[in-house]
């Protein structure tokens, strides 16, 4: 039988791939993408846990980190866009400007 | 522990189980090591649209539904159209930071997070703040508490989404007439139109 220690530790398992692209990544839409796999998984685990303990609180959550999410592309993608414009680049060491 | 493996295997649950985690640990990878962010984008959605599935195992089908509506039809809808501004054909040229410590940094953070949900948990001590109700499905279940406990998150919510469409329209809808992958003098001519004026 499936319990939640398995959903648990395939959430945690997608989120250290999530963090993995965070650490290694350069280019800021990768990382935008590297975010939205940790986003997920912690979705997988709100949700199992929810299913587990009988609880509506962790499928609330979820919605409420999809809710986030969808803001947090629309602004970021504007901020991606404005800086395309300007530097003509998104990797993040021809952003780097301020070095002391 | 082999047995009891293949005993959950052999279920339907455990089954679709093992299938989309390995699938969507395998899209996830392609995503956050892939050159191109084409590929990137695309097994991203893939794997989205694997993790409404474990939604929908776990009876939270309005969850499912909603990860695939707003995920995987507005996010990446969104991505999709904000790439049209970038030079997605080349492949990315990254200055990766040192391979090595990245990986050991990520596979120890697997392994602490591993370790803490592997633990045991005291679940008596547990216990639910919104019980599911009995015989009434998932969708209305999720709007009763939705719409009575959470009503002033969801609210707040709202103002949070439509503050993040009017930045978005500020941010990206200025200079929308001028072309990003042109050369630049096409915006000295606008220029010296404009002074002419």
């Amino acid at each position: 039988m499936i319990g939640l220690t398995h959903y648990l530790i395939v959430s945690a398992l997608i989120f250290s791939i999530g963090l993995v692209g965070v650490l290694r990544r350069r280019n800021l839409l990768m990382l935008f993408f590297a975010t939205e796999v940790m986003l997920n998984a912690v979705n997988i685990a709100f949700a199992a846990i929810s299913h587990y303990y009988n609880d509506l609180t962790g499928q609330m959550f979820a919605f409420f980190i999809i809710a986030i999410a969808a803001s947090e592309v629309a602004v970021g993608l504007g901020i991606l866009i404005v800086l395309y414009k300007k530097y003509g680049s998104l990797d993040l060491d021809d952003l780097a400007n301020m070095r002391g | 522990m082999f047995e009891n493996f293949m005993a959950s295997f052999m279920t339907v649950e455990g089954f679709a189980f093992y299938l989309f985690s390995a699938l969507t640990i395998g899209l996830f990878t392609i995503t956050v090591m892939s050159k191109n962010i084409l590929y990137a984008m695309t097994s991203l959605a893939a794997g989205m649209v694997l993790i409404s599935g474990f939604f929908f195992i776990l009876g939270a089908d309005f969850l499912g539904v909603v990860q695939l509506v707003v995920y995987v039809g507005a996010i990446m809808a969104l991505y999709a159209f904000a790439m049209m501004f970038f030079d997605t054909t080349r492949d990315i040229k990254e200055q990766n930071t040192s391979n090595a410590l990245v990986f050991l940094l990520g596979g120890l953070s697997a392994l602490v997070l591993v370790l803490i949900f592997a633990a045991p948990i005291h679940s008596n001590a547990i216990e639910a703040l919104y019980p599911m109700t009995e015989g009434v499905g998932n969708a209305q279940d999720v709007g009763m508490v939705l719409f009575t406990k959470y009503l002033i998150p969801f609210e707040v919510a709202a103002v949070m989404l439509l503050v993040a469409m009017i930045s978005g329209i500020m941010l990206a809808g200025k200079k929308m007439d001028t072309s990003l992958t042109e050369d630049l003098s096409a915006d000295d001519e606008i220029m010296i139109v404009k002074d002419e004026k």
